[in-house]
């Protein structure tokens, strides 16, 4: 990979309050790429997305995006600039239909629904299921359809960054397949993806570069496909101490 | 015939109670904040048009158009110096900075107003009225409940089909996730609770035309405006209109009954509500 990444971190510290949750996390994301994010629970995966994400403090130089320093730019102005997250949980907009759900983001997209890559017509056609309960409140649907419900709507606002974090949590392996077949697709339409993932072959495979963190770090990074599944457990779990 | 007349009158009433309402539908129904200002700054409104009637040369129905766009900035100042600086999950701070809100604006009314009563002087309007059958009706009383219904119906649409509507009910059920999607929730907030308080300036003008009004009566248009939206059914903004309805009607009738049980038959058919629909008239089955 060459050229100016299109997202980069630079010893970004960050956490809640008092609590410093990362140490100096270095990270960058390519135009088109894939990259997977893997640790334990606690490791800061979570946190690192919502440092990034300006929905927790940092200093300005820290994130840098398409070439500028945006450390801390409150999330929503990060939309229109062209960030876009899954967030973990879903969190989707109980008591509003599905439609209502995606029309917020278009409502907020960095471009007009006509002008971006991805329409509701489009959704529909990936996501078949949708149309048939665009008109039902979000709460009657099932897991899995209102995690396509969140991909769709954080796709809809038009991002050239996807934020994606713990997308297969909570689902069907069947499921989750068939979310995850959806990421070239999301690729090829210019858009570059942090995975945050705790299914570290799911991780592996969906990307092209991998980030392990264990305890606020970093300790290990490289090609998806280089990366031995040994080196993998012992950045998991902390060098040789890992599981027996 | 009395029993008619005593519904007929009791609509009209609520009429009234819609339009303090409107505004608790929105912030107490959708946002979840509690707002225990709501009726003192009513209250406030209507001392000011009361002030400036005749300083103006407006006319009395007129001072709508000067006293609205006060209560806008009334509003939206509220929501963006006090409460967007404690609203989040927890109810209880917002709870706590409007209450103490609202002791200082009583006291502050009392400052400058006295505790005397005032009210608009009557400019025809106020008092005229026509008759259907054997039955008076007020025209005023007419006047304001068209206006409520209106206020209603432009309310609920906006909510259901605007992108402020949907930004704020996305707002409401999560502030983190709507931020995440792209709506600032702390304008959008202070747009939603400007709008609230519009709406009270206009029930405060018709409200110091149709009765007297001082310092202390915020308390008693609280309670309504929060019997109303419950009664109703939280988030609901047509619930808000039939609650005030239900309401209007329940004090007409108790005040048939004995002038002294207006109020109390109010309460008790709210307490009835909460008893056997606690969720409120129109609030959606789960």
């Amino acid at each position: 990979m060459t050229g100016t990444p299109i997202l980069s971190t630079h010893a970004l510290n960050g956490g809640y309050g008092d609590f410093q949750a990362l140490f100096g996390i270095d990270m960058e994301l390519h135009e088109g790429e894939v990259i997977s994010l893997i640790g334990a629970n606690g490791a800061g995966k979570s946190t690192f997305l919502k440092s990034v994400f300006g929905l927790l403090p940092v200093a300005p130089e820290m994130v840098r995006y398409d070439g500028e320093a945006v450390g801390g730019t409150p999330a929503h102005r990060m939309v229109r600039r062209g960030i876009a997250m899954v967030p973990e949980g879903r969190r989707l907009f109980v008591g509003m239909t599905v439609e209502e759900n995606m029309r917020v983001a278009i409502d907020n997209a960095r471009l007009p629904e006509d002008e971006g890559q991805w329409t509701r017509e489009r959704l529909f056609e990936l996501f078949p299921i949708l149309r048939e309960k665009r008109r039902q409140p979000i709460e009657d649907l099932s897991g899995g359809q209102q995690q396509m419900v969140a991909i769709s709507r954080a796709l809809l606002c038009q991002p050239r960054v996807l934020l994606c974090d713990e997308i297969s949590l909570g689902l069907a392996p069947k499921v989750i397949r068939e979310i995850y077949a959806i990421l070239p697709e999301i690729t090829a339409a210019g858009t570059s993806i942090v995975l945050v993932e705790q299914d570290v072959s799911l991780a592996r495979e969906a990307s092209n570069r991998l980030y392990c963190m264990l305890e606020g770090r970093i300790t290990l990074t490289g090609a998806s496909n280089d990366i031995s599944r040994d080196d993998i457990a012992a950045a998991y779990f902390g060098a040789s101490d890992a599981v027996a | 015939m009395q029993w008619l007349d005593a519904i007929i009158q009791g609509v009209l009433l609520g009429g009234m109670y819609a339009q303090y309402a409107l505004g608790m539908a929105l912030m107490f129904g959708v946002m979840r904040i509690v707002n225990i200002a709501h009726g003192d700054v009513m209250i406030l409104l209507s001392l000011i048009a009361v002030s400036l009637a005749g300083v103006l040369p407006v006319g009395n129905i007129g001072l709508i158009v000067v006293i609205v766009p006060i209560a806008v900035a009334i509003g939206w100042a509220l929501q963006t110096f006090i409460l967007n600086r404690v609203v989040g999950a927890d109810p209880l701070p917002s709870l706590i900075a409007t209450f103490g809100l609202s002791i200082a604006l009583q006291n502050l009314m009392l400052e400058v107003w006295s505790a005397d009563t005032r009210s608009l002087p009557n400019s025809g309007i106020a008092s005229e009225s026509f008759q259907i059958g054997p039955i008076y009706v007020g025209l005023l009383p007419v006047i304001v409940l068209i206006c409520a219904f209106v206020l209603t119906g432009g309310l609920d649409a906006v909510m259901r089909y605007t992108r402020f509507g949907r930004g704020l009910r996305a707002a409401a059920a999560d502030t983190e996730a709507a931020a995440m999607t792209g709506v600032d929730p702390k304008r959008i907030y202070a747009t939603a609770t400007a709008i609230a308080v519009g709406i009270l300036g206009l029930a405060a003008v018709f409200a110091a035309l149709r009765a007297t009004v001082s310092p202390s009566d915020g308390s008693a248009q609280l309670i309504y405006a929060f019997e109303a939206v419950i009664i109703g059914g939280m988030g609901s903004i047509w619930g808000a209109f039939l609650g005030s309805m239900v309401l209007g009607v329940a004090q007409a009738i108790g005040l048939r009954v004995d002038p002294g049980l207006g109020i109390l038959f109010g309460h008790l058919v709210f307490l009835l509500v909460l008893a056997t629909r606690p969720e409120g008239i129109m609030a959606r089955k789960k």
